[in-house]
């Protein structure tokens, strides 16, 4: 036994001696993504996580000309917690780790986002939608995407002004995400005397049969799903065949040329509510999704914008802190995104105190086409623009 | 001896001083790792031994936290971990019943905590919470009792069930647990559902010691006690008969083992670690919700203890280790270096790794080399990589082999 | 329309979909039984097997699509090429996991074998959704639409059952039964039941016993495989881990059933069908939203617990006997 250990020991000084020394590198910039990219929840993550590598890609001109090198480092979290957070540790123990963007789910971010406030490391979230990430007040949590109390109102206003549904049923995904965003729908709809039939969760990822017999009993004017594509799909396209002739709605989950994929002609006419303009109107939107496929060979999944604006941002903030050649700090890096303006795909995002963008320019876009490959030619319906509630005391 | 000893000692001091040399080098932290466990297993005086380990321990990983407070978080992990799979090497290991949903009683230890540690706890009795953070060591006994009590109820009506059919009832006992605390938001919110329960209290740190040190040493000295009382356990009568009914049920029946309270009590044991360690996890976390709950937990658990070796506690402690360093730093430090080696465009064999497509991202497989090695790990190792005594003489009457038929194809 | 109205209205819709997600179960239930009615060892790897069969259906589907012959081929060959290529695939990839995997353990205590496939599993499912995204550069598939089966009877206004799940039907039943005869009637069968039975004794009669081992994952893969297939044509689309959860719930109406035998597994997957079918229409409607669908698999599991405790050997038993 002990020989055995002896010359394990030896190897492993050896291998020690070779390794590649985690030493100065000199003046090293790297941007961190904290995202799934294995498990069931990896074509979201890997979404995120191309949508940062793209953005590094065509942002990093300016740092590189001053005088930095700047690397790209994806993390999976595993859509884990405990995951999550000890990568957190990781990112914070590499002094050249100026930012991360993530995470997809804010089960992960919220105690990932306690150890990146330890050390001011900004992280901005293109996913959370879940009030608390930012309602905490810390000083490096950012977000650009929207909040489910911002966007569950979104829908409900134009359920009820525009689509005027008198009875709606609403499904969601028992996600953070998903229950988050349909509870806010349904107490705004309720609020607007629009009729709840029905407030239905479910983890079911193709076999809704159960669930739509009720709703097809009760026959509403709208469904609502909260949640991502994954979910929606196999529903309205099981909904539609068996003949349910309500209108689809559903928040940004709901952005992807997967959704068409799957369920085809069932969700021509699907409304969906998001801050990423429909890319035959936005010139910046098309740039991004043309650029994506051709880099990647496929269409965008939903957040992959969000996240690209995100680095788009913390390299914006990055430039500020490193004018003139000066090493910057994760301190003033966390700050100076605080006062960043951009305009990117997802529209112009500025930040308020609690590092929510301060107005989001919400979209209710309609699919037009039963193609994937058509999924850019979605039409915008309305455009709907709301802040997020005031801080609560 | 002498030589021995001054051996121990070295590899100790030379890993300490590669992590010092190289904070960030993951070779030199696992090296460090790689020193405790030739300690453990070295043939020095047991006082030596224990000496050099509580050195290691409780002195140098502090200060290698401190400089990196990424390994503490790993080692923090590892405690916790170990725990739970001392846990559940008690049911299975042990008792030899196999439970499935092992992590319903770590989520109900979680969620114990997590409710009156934060403001949660006023959607239910209307106000007065949080409980100040001190009442964190009242709910590690809260914990413990709750989760002993979870696992004599499960254990009670599924007594008369045997092998595989418990597994799939503690299997569907886990999720049961996982989706009501998902959906126990209403109609009085509990749990407060998917969105989870923030922020939870932690315990205040004494002298001024910075807070991970502070945890680490915490949840160090609890996983401790946790591997001391399975020590104690294990040679008692309960242990024995714990042992007995694993090898044969009906003769431990007839020998005047009673079945159902020692069942009762196996399940007890092993239920009641999870919950020290779910209170001790939702402090550390700060948030949990129901994602931390899922199936998958429980098997990464079991995957512990047998990898270590079922019903051998130093086993059950290394394969905790292993696992748990193997997803969060081998594998994840892997992919990392692969990464710098694309950022910094190295040729291989004249490929330029910069051009490698996105489908080639290495952090995307890290789980399936972790499936590789649970396979490898079982065909060359299946006694664990440290047997129980007992066992390890039991597998050895087997002929070398006894695979009958094996070369008849 | 009034409450009980809608209650009583929907039952017969509930009822069916029930049956069709009954007969899911029990195909897939299928093929751990027959590796647990032999080896006594969950094959944890089978949802994966069962989700790789899925995989070939689409590759062919897509194939055709691809070549533009997809809408000339007419739909019941269609059905029984992609069956047929689905289990074979699985089928061989179940032989395979045998070979490596579990082959070396086979004499090593119980769980040993289980944490293999575990890793088998965790393996398999990145490493397909690796061959697709390398292959076709996508997460999700999907299987075309093929008309005739999406075709829908209406038996009242309420009610309607498509085609594609009187496939399911009648091929878990058809496959049920030739799987019932093939252990039973034939030489082959008396083999399967012989090692299951005793091992040594069974080679020593002149069985080989590796072969018939092999045998029985090649059947238990195949089962996988056409359900996997099934399972594509009736719910459209699949990733790499779309048969974890489905595994996991025909693993437990193999053991509702009385795990190792062909029979119970049926019966399993039924019972565990009509119950989470009833349990997600139901469950809401009757409690005024108190409580929602997803109380199902609570609902699932807790009807597990009790009829184990009245019936410790599943509802129609165990057909292998507990070894002392």
């Amino acid at each position: 036994m002990s020989k055995r250990f002896f010359r394990l020991v030896v190897s492993l000084l050896l291998a020690l001696a070779v390794a590649p020394s985690a030493l100065a590198q000199g003046k090293t910039i790297k941007i961190a993504s904290q995202s799934p990219l294995s498990g069931g929840q990896a074509a979201l993550g890997e979404g995120i996580k191309l949508g940062v590598q793209l953005a590094v890609e065509q942002f990093k001109g300016n740092l590189e000309k001053a005088g930095f090198k700047v690397d790209f480092v994806p993390y999976d979290d595993q859509a884990k917690p405990d995951v999550g957070v000890a990568n957190s540790k990781s990112i914070i123990a590499d002094p050249e780790i100026m930012g991360v963007i993530g995470h997809l789910n804010s089960g992960v971010a919220i105690p990932s986002s306690e150890v990146y406030k330890d050390v001011n490391l900004a992280m901005i979230s293109p996913a959370n939608t879940n009030p608390t990430v930012t309602d905490r007040g810390y000083k490096n949590v950012y977000r650009v995407c929207g909040r489910d109390d911002v966007q569950g109102v979104v829908g409900s206003e134009f359920a009820h002004g525009t689509l005027k549904a008198k009875t709606v049923y609403i499904v969601h995904d028992k996600t953070t995400y998903g229950q988050g965003v349909a509870e806010f729908f349904k107490a705004d709809a309720e609020k607007k005397g629009v009729k709840v039939l029905g407030f239905e969760g479910t983890e079911e990822k193709s076999n809704f049969d159960p669930i739509i017999t009720p709703i097809k009993a009760k026959n509403p004017d709208l469904i609502y799903y909260g949640g991502i594509y994954e979910g929606a799909a196999p529903l309205f396209k099981q909904a539609r065949e068996k003949g349910v002739k309500a209108k689809f709605l559903g928040p940004d989950g709901l952005d992807s040329s997967d959704l068409t994929k799957i369920a085809g002609k069932s969700v021509v006419g699907m409304y969906y509510t998001t801050v990423a303009g429909p890319v035959t109107v936005y010139p910046a939107a098309k740039k991004f999704a043309d650029e994506f496929k051709k880099k990647y060979g496929k269409n965008p999944e939903p957040f992959a914008a969000q996240a690209y604006d995100a680095t788009a941002i913390l390299i914006k903030a990055l430039e500020t802190v490193t004018k003139g050649g000066k090493a910057p700090t994760r301190e003033a890096v966390a700050a100076a995104v605080r006062s960043v303006k951009h305009t990117g795909v997802t529209g112009a995002i500025e930040f308020d105190a609690k590092g929510d963008p301060k107005t989001a320019l919400y979209f209710v876009i309609q699919v037009a086409s039963d193609d994937p490959q058509k999924w850019g030619d979605n039409k915008e319906v309305k455009k709907l623009s709301i802040a997020p509630p005031a801080p609560r005391a | 001896m002498i030589l021995r000893v001054a051996l121990t000692v070295g590899a100790l001091a030379l890993s300490g001083l590669a992590v010092w040399i190289f904070p960030r080098s993951i070779l030199a932290f696992l090296f460090f790792q790689g020193s405790l466990l030739f300690i453990y297993l070295a043939d020095v005086p047991r006082r030596v031994k224990w000496a050099l380990l509580a050195l290691a321990l409780l002195v140098m990983m502090p200060v290698i936290g401190y400089f990196n407070a990424y390994y503490l978080e790993v080692a923090t992990q590892v405690a916790i971990f170990a725990a739970l799979a001392l846990g559940l090497n008690i049911v299975v290991g042990l008792a030899g019943l196999l439970d499935l949903g092992y992590v319903a009683f770590f989520a109900v230890g979680s969620y114990c905590w997590a409710i009156f540690g934060s403001p949660q706890a006023n959607a239910i009795f209307g106000g007065g919470f949080p409980l100040p953070p001190v009442w964190f060591f009242a709910f590690l006994l809260v914990g413990l009792v709750v989760a002993a009590g979870t696992g004599v109820l499960l254990g009670l009506p599924v007594l008369r069930i045997r092998g595989d059919y418990l597994a799939v009832v503690t299997l569907g006992f886990g999720e049961v647990i996982r989706v009501m605390a998902n959906n126990l938001d209403k109609p009085i919110n509990f749990t407060n559902g998917p969105k989870g329960i923030t922020p939870i209290g932690r315990p205040p740190a004494p002298f001024g010691l910075p807070y991970g040190e502070y945890f680490y040493l915490l949840v160090l000295l609890i996983a401790a006690v946790v591997v001391l009382v399975n020590r104690r356990l294990e040679d008692s009568h309960i242990g024995r008969a714990w042992e007995a009914i694993r090898e044969d049920e009906l003769a431990a029946q007839a020998m005047g083992v009673p079945l159902v309270r020692t069942k009762l009590m196996a399940f007890a044991c092993g239920a009641s670690f999870a919950g020290i360690m779910g209170v001790v996890f939702s402090a550390k976390q700060v948030f949990i919700n129901p994602e931390s709950f899922t199936f998958l937990e429980s098997i990464g658990v079991l995957a512990m203890v047998i990898l270590g070796g079922m019903g051998s506690i130093p086993g059950a402690v290394l394969g905790a280790t292993v696992v748990t360093v193997l997803n969060l730093q081998v594998l994840k430090g892997l992919s990392l270096w692969l990464n710098e080696l694309k950022n910094a465009g190295t040729t291989v064999f004249g490929y330029n790794l910069a051009n490698l497509p996105t489908q080639l991202e290495p952090a995307k497989y890290e789980r399936m080399i972790f499936g590789v090695i649970l396979i490898l790990m079982m065909i060359f190792r299946p006694q664990g990589m440290l047997p129980a005594r007992r066992r390890q003489r039991e597998l050895g009457h087997l002929p070398p082999k006894a695979a009958g038929g094996t070369e008849a194809a | 329309m009034d409450d009980f109205q809608l209650l009583i209205g929907i039952l017969p819709q509930v009822f069916m979909d029930g049956l069709v997600l009954g007969f899911m179960y029990a195909l897939i239930a299928l093929g751990y039984t027959m590796v647990y009615g032999v080896l006594e060892f969950i094959n944890f790897a089978h949802s994966e097997i069962f989700i790789f069969g899925a995989f070939v259906g689409v590759e062919i589907l897509l194939g055709l699509k691809g070549a533009g012959v997809l809408a000339s081929v007419p739909w019941p060959l269609l059905l029984l090429l992609i069956l047929a290529a689905g289990m074979a695939g699985s089928g061989l990839l179940a032989v395979s996991i045998e070979r490596v995997a579990y082959r070396p353990l086979r004499n090593a205590p119980r769980l040993i074998p289980l944490i293999s496939a575990i890793g088998v599993s965790f393996f398999l499912q990145d490493f397909i959704r690796f061959l697709e995204s390398i292959w076709r550069n996508a997460f999700n598939l999907v299987y075309p639409d093929i008309d005739a089966l999406n075709h829908r009877f209406d038996l009242t206004e309420t009610i309607d059952v498509p085609v594609k799940s009187l496939v399911v039907t009648f091929g878990a039943l058809g496959m049920l039964w030739g799987l019932h005869a093939l252990v039973n009637r034939t030489k082959v069968g008396a083999a399967i039941r012989a090692v299951a039975e005793d091992q040594t004794a069974a080679s020593l009669m002149g069985i080989n016993v590796n072969r018939i081992i092999s045998l029985t994952f090649l059947i238990g893969g195949a089962m996988g495989g056409a359900a996997g297939v099934l399972f594509g044509v009736q719910y459209g689309f699949i990733n790499a881990y779309s048969g974890f959860i489905p595994g996991l719930k025909a693993f437990t109406a193999a053991v509702l059933g009385g795990i190792g035998n062909i029979p119970g597994a049926m019966a399993g997957g039924m019972v565990l069908g009509l119950l989470e079918a009833f349990a997600a229409s139901y469950m809401s409607l009757l409690t005024g939203g108190a409580f929602g669908a997803e109380y199902k698999d609570i609902f699932a599991f807790s009807m597990l617990i009790l009829i184990l405790i009245f019936r410790p050997r599943g509802l129609l038993g165990e057909v292998v006997r507990e070894r002392a």
